[in-house]
């Protein structure tokens, strides 16, 4: 089957022009390819670069060399040179993503945040609050929780919105930042079946797991990322 | 589908500021472009300019109609650019006194626009004057009543109104939160995110704001010395900077 992600050559480095211009290279040469139907666990040691590969992938980050291959709309297309708004169609699309906070918008309700993405995409207004609400319900988001804005939400429960948002969409390709992180174990199984799901559709996805019981429960393979004084 | 704006080339001076220092930049249907940068750096001016407001030394804007047709901005006729403003763009403008009329009732400042766009009829043009208070959560009872018995937050909003009542495709707005509460910002910021999203419009807003550029914008535009220094999707600039002075300006937002 082909591909859905392929990396190649990916460099990342940082410029502090605040701190006297320091650079602090992070990615050499990375390479990383994704099947649909799988999911890829990134490992390696804090400040390794894992984030850095997942938010290069996601187009939060700028890549300074390299290519980040992606199947969109039947055709391969490079993040790394492609403008504002194909990386705008390609996130409504394709690629899917649960960062690791949830980025709230004042005033709008949880249930609004979660049925974005299927509003964005053409679902009719009833029909994607409906489905909203029965993926929060599913993550155990008690319903008078549904019309409020989550800013005052604990942070497990707007982890749950975040993942809702993430999952509501049916992507391709799902790119998951420590999706279990401050989950209790009920929820982490939903989690885990939410991704299984995913898989069994043919998404491919592209996981942050810290959470070792986690991983090993939905993950195909593991990717190191290795330091870059490691790997020199 | 083609850009709906298009500036090339942009220089303006004043005396011997540059203004605007080779700008160029297109604008795309249904796209939110924030322009961010310091005071003077010549976001107003570029504001103006695109919307023919000022004229540009050198360099040219072009504007594509719904039918595809191409307007050259600076070379339009006076009349051309007042019909396009008055039919396809809207300008929000930072004080609401400079987009209000002050002597005309709050109902009678929609009205009238939707009138110079050709409406003829006075109960629709009432009813949509009520219609309009009430999207952008003013009293349709206080419809009668004069601007100045607004508050700021308020006339803000029935500048909106009175520029989205007719249906543009194109809105330019300069600091349209500025020299407002920070609780009423937020509230008017989320007025224009919901009513942006629902109109799918092409927003081109000038703001001091790096979190109302989050929120609202698909795309930022960094400026300096009337320079683009920096441009990209809005969390790829705010998230990974290049440009030192970008780099300052997103440090700056963290720090505070
Ligand atoms: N926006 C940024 N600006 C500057 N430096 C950054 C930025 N993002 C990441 N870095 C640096 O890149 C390096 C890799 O960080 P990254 O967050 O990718 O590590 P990680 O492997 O995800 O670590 P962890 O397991 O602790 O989450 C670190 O040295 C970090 O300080
Ligand atoms: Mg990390």
């Amino acid at each position: 089957m082909s591909p859905v992600l392929v990396v190649e050559g990916l460099a990342k480095d940082f410029t502090l022009h605040l701190q006297g211009g320091v650079v602090l290279p992070v990615l050499r040469d990375a390479a990383l390819v994704l099947h649909p139907g799988e999911c890829v666990a990134l490992t390696g040691p804090s400040g390794a670069g894992k984030s850095t590969l997942m938010r290069c992938i996601a187009g939060n980050y700028g890549a300074d060399a390299g290519r980040i291959m992606l199947r969109h709309r039947g055709a391969m297309h490079d993040l790394v040179s492609a403008d504002a708004r194909l990386l705008r169609e390609i996130r409504r699309e394709t690629l899917g993503h649960v960062s690791q906070f949830l980025r709230v918008i004042p005033r709008v309700p949880a249930l609004e945040v979660v049925a974005a993405p299927l509003r964005a995409r053409g679902v009719a207004r009833e029909d994607a609050l409906a489905r909203a609400a029965a993926l929060l319900e599913r993550l155990n988001l008690p319903a008078r929780l549904h019309g409020l804005p989550p800013a005052t939400f604990s942070g497990g429960e707007q982890q749950r919105v975040n993942i809702a948002r993430g999952f509501i969409a049916d992507c391709p390709l799902m790119l998951l930042d420590e999706p279990t992180a401050s989950l209790d174990p009920a929820n982490r199984a939903v989690v885990i079946g939410l991704i299984r799901e995913a898989k069994a559709r043919g998404a491919a996805i592209l996981g942050i797991f810290h959470d070792t019981e986690v991983r090993d429960a939905v993950a195909d393979r593991r990717h190191e990322v290795a330091p870059l004084e490691d790997a020199a | 589908m083609s850009a709906i704006l298009e500036a090339c080339g942009l220089d303006l001076r004043f005396g011997a500021v540059r203004a605007l220092d080779g700008v160029s930049l297109d604008l795309w249907p249904g796209e939110v472009v924030a322009i961010v940068g310091e005071s003077g750096s010549g976001k107003s001016t570029l504001l103006r300019a695109l919307a023919g407001l000022a004229t540009p030394d050198a360099g040219r804007v072009l504007y594509r109609d719904a039918e595809g047709a191409a307007h050259e901005v600076h070379a339009a006729s006076e009349a051309q650019r007042r019909r396009l403003a008055r039919t396809d763009w809207g300008f929000v403008h930072q004080n609401p006194r400079d987009g209000l009329r002050m002597g005309v009732s709050a109902g009678g400042n929609i009205g009238e626009r939707l009138m110079a766009a050709g409406a003829r009829h006075y109960g629709g043009i009432r009813a949509a004057a009520a219609e309009w208070m009430a999207r952008v959560e003013l009293d349709p009872a206080r419809m009668d009543e004069l601007p100045r018995n607004f508050s700021g937050g308020m006339q803000q909003r029935l500048q909106i109104a009175r520029c989205l009542v007719t249906g543009p495709r194109l809105v330019f707005m300069d600091e349209p939160t500025g020299g407002l509460d920070v609780s009423v910002q937020a509230r008017l910021l989320d007025l224009i995110r919901g009513l942006v999203e629902e109109l799918g419009l092409a927003v081109l807003f000038v703001t001091h704001d790096i979190a109302a550029a989050r929120l609202l914008a698909h795309r930022i535009i960094v400026m300096r010395h009337g320079a683009i220094v920096e441009e990209g999707p809005a969390d790829r600039v705010l998230d990974d900077p290049q440009h030192p002075y970008t780099q300052l300006l997103v440090a700056s937002v963290l720090a505070a």
